[in-house]
């Protein structure tokens, strides 16, 4: 594991890095960055509390907690994990992945349809079972 | 990236980057993730089989709520807490995801510190992330005993609605709140040795035998975030929706 406390003498002084071994960059990065990014974490999520605070209900709702979740996420990978200054060999690795989770999401919600229609006709309440009787609303 | 075989001047040819990088480092000879440590290119794995099985978790909990014709509880009715007379919608999970989020602030300086060989400041700020998930993990323990013991959630049932919503709610908070716990063991092991000095010497560790560094620090800060990016999702779909 030489290489993983490799030093960050230049490299052409001493033969240290003639195996062709590239040093490892520590994440250093200014403070700003952070703080900034800190504070926009606490926006977004005062901002997905109020949705429910204020009561939103509907598509509105929904497409707004979706889009704080998914930008507090990013911002979380991207500046806190440092997927944005990683190299892209390791962010694909990593962020391409769980794209394959959207396919269980919609095998998931086809299944839940199909249970949910199901449940309705053999365990409903009786005026489903019974369409004998009219029911006049 | 092609090894300049004969005219080396002893400095590694410099990495490609853009899709040709990508493909150059992964058909490379040995390692396929360039410029991180060892350590932190597997947590990273770890972490991303972790977001498979959270994902699992949720994706099933979304099945099992479409699914149910009981109606869903209202989880901000479920999670209010009734503050000066005032009943405040789910209030608790709201300073939850408040705490949570300054633990990953606190984390990230730690970090920070971490590289600038900081040892004072590094041990300062994984000590006060380590308190932050105490604190987390000390109000899910509340939130549990409340569902519990006042409201009579059981993974089998509850009286609110769908028998459902008990089973997912201590499915996924619980792994969850096990993550956040496993999290703060492990920062205090690692404050322990930014303190002690062992990743200056370079000291071995106890379990893996892995000599010190400051990496180790960015490598914890990653599983930590991850805790962090997971609670997002919890809060988003679970408690929201």
């Amino acid at each position: 594991m030489a290489h993983a406390e490799g030093h960050h003498a230049p490299a052409a002084a001493h033969g240290h890095a003639a195996a062709g071994e590239h040093k490892i960059e520590g994440q250093q990065h200014p403070l700003g960055i952070y703080f900034k990014i800190w504070g926009l974490l606490f926006v977004l999520s005062a901002a997905s509390y109020a949705v429910d605070y204020f009561h939103v209900q509907g598509y509105l709702r929904w497409g707004l907690i979706l889009v704080f979740m998914m930008l507090k996420a990013g911002l979380i990978v991207a500046v806190f994990m440092h997927m944005l200054w990683e190299r892209l060999a390791l962010v694909y690795a990593i962020l391409l992945p769980p794209l394959l989770l959207l396919v269980l999401v919609a095998i998931g919600a086809f299944e839940a349809d199909y249970t949910f229609l199901t449940r309705g006709t053999f365990f409903g309440p009786a005026e489903a079972a019974a369409p004998a009787v009219p029911k006049h609303k | 990236m092609t090894q300049p075989a004969l005219a080396s001047t002893g400095q590694p040819a410099p990495l490609a980057e853009g899709v040709q990088g990508i493909v150059a480092d992964w058909s490379s000879d040995q390692r396929a993730f360039k410029n991180v440590p060892w350590g932190k290119a597997m947590m990273w794995i770890f972490l991303l089989s972790d977001t498979f099985i959270f994902s699992s978790f949720l994706i099933s909990y979304m099945t099992v709520r479409m699914s149910t014709q009981a109606p869903w509880p209202n989880p901000s009715e479920v999670f209010a807490l009734v503050i000066a007379g005032h009943s405040i919608p789910l209030i608790l999970i709201a300073i939850m995801t408040f705490v949570l989020i300054s633990s990953s602030g606190t984390m990230v300086l730690a970090v920070n510190y971490g590289y600038r060989k900081d040892r004072k400041m590094t041990f300062i700020f994984l000590i006060i992330t380590a308190i932050l998930g105490a604190t987390f993990v000390g109000m899910q323990a509340f939130e549990w005993s409340k569902l519990i013991i006042e409201e009579g959630v059981r993974p089998w049932g509850n009286p609110m609605g769908a028998a459902q919503f008990g089973a997912s709610f201590f499915m996924i908070t619980g792994f969850h709140g096990t993550h956040v716990s496993i999290g703060v063991i492990f920062l205090i092991i690692v404050a322990i040795k930014v303190l002690r000095g062992d990743l200056d010497t370079q000291k071995p560790g106890f379990m893996t035998g892995r000599k010190g560094n400051y990496e180790m620090v960015e490598t914890m800060g990653l599983y930590w975030h991850f805790v962090d990016l997971v609670w997002v999702f919890i809060f988003a779909v679970f408690y929201l929706w």
